[in-house]
């Protein structure tokens, strides 16, 4: 399974690709190819967004799903899915 | 402190509404990612892992309560309410929005602050000691000639396309606090047999992916040649270093390639050339000029208050703690340097808040003239600070957990963002400066183990200085897991040294265990009252490779 990840250009915070061509914060509302040529497809409309001056530096990451939720299965994209792995200073998020 | 002339407030005025059509032009999709990077980094702005990044310069580490003030502003209003301190004597923002950066410039301007040179291939923001002007070792104030340079090298058109960036960093006492020899030049002040004060130059040092202490091509340099001799550095770089290889482009390869006596003899070559026109030569009354921008503040006239501190230091144990560990001799007697640790258990290294950037400049209007300096171990001082008033002081700063006693010692760790920021990062460094800051909470163990300095990269790139701490750690990526790989015996000081490699590294959860066992192993074999990185000289890799790994 593979989603789009990428930053927006106003904000630059991590969004993945929706299945009608929006992007969402939310990994579990992206869209998922199952097959090569789905991620294609994804990696194209992705391009497009690029092109359009939506999003910067889209690509590919594969995920897998971790007890009903899904998770990029390479640790950097992980932490860069989720966030810091350390609370953010002065509130006390951050999910380690 | 220096203050801006009218040609710095327009140029960096003028750079910050050049930047805002620029950022609009990129909004309304006229510029394309890749013709607005180079104009976003020449402003210090990134892209990194989650968002944008904003680095500003704090130039020599001199930093105004004014100024710090508006660093926890910007904050709280463009970020989310924190900054991040590093190893280069600049601050970073992780969470800025493209939109707003144009008005943080702005607020950043109105107290004589920017992000220019922070980023690209240019030379970058030049540091210094964080004692400069204070230190009693100090032979002249470094911190004149870091002005002079950083005015010469804003917008130097000749220099703002090199093969790759720029580090230079000065002392003016023997004892190296600012790295020297680990920069692409290095300037260390000293006097000749004359008794007159000038400059070591030490080129082509560094750390990253091919680490190499900086070899000395001049002895001994008048402070009127300095900016001719940098010229001629940098000429001789522009136009011999490698652009076809971003790795192989800084400097310190082609010192390393041609050698220090075929540069020194290019470079005098160039400086010939460059002396015969004469115009670079700097008239002492403009030494003078920017050495009165430096003029110590009104000092009391003290005596030194040795018989109070020692009183109030046998009345309360951890008081004593800071003052062994924090603060430092100053020059003018009945005062003291202190240090700020920003190595809490609380936050990530370097990490300080909103709330403690305001209660510490209140701090510093209070006891410190107004004054602070930021250091390249990722933590701040207060440099003017009357003995009497410490305790008041260190009473204060606990409230905003800024008291913490370790500087110089075990959790004193400098570590870079990361993989929980940084986009280049391979492993993460935070969780285990915080791990081994854990694990070594008995400040009794801390001052047992003494004077030591871990530092931590997440990546080969080094912004961690792990080549040159005591204990450096380099963070990997093995098979899709971090591990962890030790070196023993660095040091960014006078007597500047590459750590060696233990050997394999360890994984994530073993690091801690790793670096507990070289430390055991440290006391176990220590003289008496011997730091960690002179027993390792002594004794080499062989017992602590040995604990490591078993006989071999």
């Amino acid at each position: 399974m593979q989603m789009i990840i990428a930053n927006t250009l106003i904000e630059g915070q991590v969004v993945f690709l929706t299945a009608d061509a929006g992007w969402t914060h939310d990994i579990e509302r992206g869209a998922v190819a199952l097959s090569d040529e789905e991620a294609a497809a994804l990696l194209a409309e992705a391009k497009q967004a690029e092109k359009a001056n939506k999003v910067i530096d889209p690509y590919l990451i594969p995920i897998s799903v971790v007890d009903g939720s899904r998770q990029p299965t390479e640790y950097r994209e992980f932490i860069r899915a989720t966030g810091p792995t350390v609370p953010i200073p002065g509130s006390q998020t951050g999910h380690h | 402190m220096y203050r801006y002339d009218e040609f710095d407030s327009r140029l960096v005025t003028e750079r910050v509404e050049q930047f805002r059509r620029q950022a609009q032009r990129r909004l309304h999709g006229e510029l394309t990612e890749e013709q607005f990077r180079p104009l976003r980094l020449m402003n210090g702005l990134y892209l990194q892992l989650h968002a944008y990044m904003l680095r500003i310069n704090v130039p020599y580490g001199v930093l105004s309560s004014r100024q710090l003030r508006q660093l926890a502003h910007i904050a709280r209003k463009y970020d989310k309410g924190y900054g991040h301190f590093t190893t280069r004597q600049n601050i970073q923002y992780n969470w800025i929005k493209l939109q707003d950066v144009p008005d943080a410039l702005a607020d950043l301007a109105a107290v004589e602050m920017h992000g220019i040179q922070s980023s690209g291939n240019c030379i970058r923001n030049t540091t210094s000691d964080q004692y400069a002007g204070v230190a009693r070792d100090e032979i002249e104030d470094p911190r004149v000639y870091c002005e002079i340079i950083r005015q010469w090298s804003t917008l130097h058109p000749e220099f703002s396309f090199l093969p790759r960036k720029f580090k230079i960093a000065v002392t003016g006492s023997p004892n190296d606090r600012a790295a020297v020899k680990v920069h692409d030049i290095g300037l260390r002040m000293h006097r000749n047999a004359q008794g007159e004060s000038g400059f070591e130059v030490i080129v082509g040092g560094g750390q990253g992916r091919t680490p190499f202490v900086g070899k000395t091509i001049r002895d001994w340099l008048p402070p009127a040649d300095l900016l001719s001799y940098l010229e001629a550095i940098l000429r001789v770089y522009n136009l011999d270093g490698r652009r076809d290889n971003m790795y192989k482009a800084r400097i310190k390869i082609l010192v390393h390639q041609i050698g220090a006596d075929e540069f020194r003899r290019r470079v005098d070559t160039e400086w010939e050339q460059i002396r015969k026109a004469g115009s670079l030569e700097l008239p002492q009354a403009e030494i003078d000029r920017i050495n009165a921008y430096f003029a110590p503040p009104p000092y009391s006239k003290l005596g030194e208050a040795t018989e109070l501190l020692a009183e109030q230091r046998a009345k309360n144990k951890a008081f004593d703690a800071w003052v062994k560990a924090n603060v430092a001799d100053h020059k003018v007697a009945g005062y003291a340097i202190a240090n700020i640790s920003l190595k809490s258990l609380q936050l990530p290294p370097g990490d300080m808040t909103a709330q403690q950037m305001d209660g510490l400049a209140a701090l510093a209007d209070q006891y410190s003239f107004g004054e602070l300096r930021v250091n390249h171990r990722q933590n701040l001082v207060l440099p003017d600070v009357q003995q009497t008033e410490l305790l008041n002081l260190w009473e204060q700063l606990k409230k905003l957990d800024l008291a913490t006693a370790n500087i110089g010692h075990v959790s004193d760790i400098i570590a870079c963002p990361g993989l929980d920021y940084c986009a280049l990062a391979n492993a993460r460094s935070i969780p285990l400066a915080q791990e081994i800051n854990r694990r070594y909470q008995d400040m009794n163990r801390v001052h047992e183990i003494g004077h030591l300095t871990i530092n931590i990269s997440g990546c080969m790139n080094a912004c961690g200085h792990h080549h040159v701490g005591h204990i450096g750690i380099l963070g990997v990526d093995k098979k899709g897991k971090e591990f962890y790989q030790f070196t023993l015996g660095g040091s960014s000081d006078q007597n500047a040294s590459l750590g060696d490699r233990t050997g394999p590294g360890f994984a994530a959860e073993d690091a801690v265990d790793a670096l507990e066992t070289i430390l055991n192993t440290y006391l176990r074999i220590r003289d008496k009252n011997e730091r960690f990185l002179d027993t390792y000289r002594r004794v080499g890799m062989e017992p602590f490779k040995e604990a490591l790994y078993g006989p071999a």
